[in-house]
């Protein structure tokens, strides 16, 4: 059917509704101390809105100090994973209508990271622990000329942690990171998975080695909090899970 | 001082991660061993159980004669013995890791695992202790509350 001008069909109207965003404000000082508080903001939304837009409505039309991050707005670049509601989950994929919109939506950073400001949280821990896992294909020998051929099976093996953006939304929801943040986090256990796994890869041992530690995936208590907060429906746990065994395989 | 730096001067490099290397096999073993203890203490204790308070005349035949005559065969010994140092071993660790888990500050979590080591370290002595070194027929004890093989 072809768009025609003079008929407007009657599209279905999309509702416009208020909603009251209570966010998890921190405000250091120049000495680096200061209390977090809660703030309310109560903004305009459409239906088809998500949190950012109602963030983006705070910080333009409200008040401009409130802090997020956020960079492709489409849940591709994984910067602005919070806690909405109480769970780990990126602004830009989280519907409003799919909320509870009669009462406050709760905004806070995710847990176990050093807050910054507002909602932005120091990610050089996640990261520390994402590099110490070697992220990068490690090969022996000659370059080949050409591709570095794999089956479609053999790539069926590790494409589920493919999908990872490094939001940081599994790690940290992960109670086990909460406690001193010095176990590895499902996040960077879930890159090594892609590696460990790819045929083409060399660096299985060297990675299971760095893992086989005792902040390594051994202290995972497969509570599933990972998988349940993961944006790209990684299954987070059944990765650890597979490492683990690769690891037992391997010492037996 | 203000705290603000100037966003364009070189960072400083970062320092390692403060993690230190506590790589190795124990955790790995530790993390088989609980799922080993784990299948064959329910075997173990589950059998315990059987004997003790369903076979036979169940919960009512258990006395001091009861509990005599099993000590005094290896069998049982063995069982007991086993049962005892899995259960331990297995629990400790538990209670070991829900500590690493849950408290945060260094000396706390000393001082749990401490007094988890101790405690440990009793049961286990005065268990295995009493397993080896039991007698089955106290001299000068009524004849009626001993094992039958009790030949005063």
């Amino acid at each position: 059917m072809t768009a025609t001008l003079d008929a407007p069909s009657a599209a279905p109207v999309i509702p416009s509704f208020d909603v009251t965003l209570k966010v998890r404000r921190y405000l250091p000082g120049d000495d680096g101390t200061g209390e977090p508080y809660w703030d309310e903001f109560t903004v305009r939304a459409h239906g088809t809105d998500r949190v950012l837009d109602a963030l983006h409505k705070v910080k333009w039309e409200e008040d401009g100090s409130l802090t997020f991050r956020r960079s492709c707005a489409h849940g591709v670049c994984g910067s602005d994973a919070m806690r909405i509601n109480g769970r780990n989950r990126l602004a830009c994929k989280t519907l409003l209508k799919d909320l509870d919109i009669k009462k406050p939506i709760i905004v806070e950073p995710i847990k176990g990271l050093p807050v910054i400001k507002d909602l932005v949280v120091d990610m050089e821990p996640f990261f520390a622990s994402y590099r110490e896992i070697m992220p990068f294909l490690i090969t022996t020998g000659n370059e080949p000329t050409k591709e570095r051929l794999q089956s479609a099976e053999q790539r069926a093996r590790f494409d589920d942690t493919t999908k990872c953006i490094l939001c940081a939304a599994c790690t940290s929801s992960c109670p086990v990171f909460w406690t001193d943040g010095q176990y590895f986090g499902p996040a960077a256990i879930v890159n090594a998975h892609r590696f460990i796994f790819d045929s083409r890869d060399e660096g299985a041992a060297q990675r299971l080695e760095i893992l086989n530690d005792k902040e390594g995936v051994w202290r995972c208590r497969t509570t599933f909090n990972c998988t349940e907060a993961c944006p790209r429906g990684i299954e987070v746990t059944k990765a650890i899970q597979e490492v683990k065994r690769a690891m037992i395989t391997r010492a037996f | 001082m203000s705290a603000i730096a100037d966003p364009k001067a070189p960072r400083a490099p970062r320092a390692r991660p403060s993690r230190l290397t506590t790589r190795g096999n124990t955790e790995l073993y530790g993390w088989v061993f609980m799922r080993a203890s784990g299948v064959i203490l329910l075997v173990l204790i589950f059998g315990h159980l059987f004997v003790n308070l369903v076979a036979g005349d169940g919960v009512k035949a258990i006395d001091f004669g009861f509990v005599a005559g099993k000590w005094a065969s290896p069998f049982w010994q063995v069982w007991d013995l086993l049962m005892l140092w899995l259960a331990m071993i297995h629990g400790t660790n538990g209670v070991r890791t829900i500590v690493n888990d849950y408290a945060e500050r260094d000396g706390l979590r000393l001082a749990l695992k401490v007094l988890l080591y101790l405690a440990f370290m009793v049961v286990v002595v005065l268990g295995t202790l009493v397993i080896f070194t039991f007698d089955p027929c106290p001299t000068d004890a009524p004849a009626a509350l001993l094992p039958s093989f009790c030949t005063a």
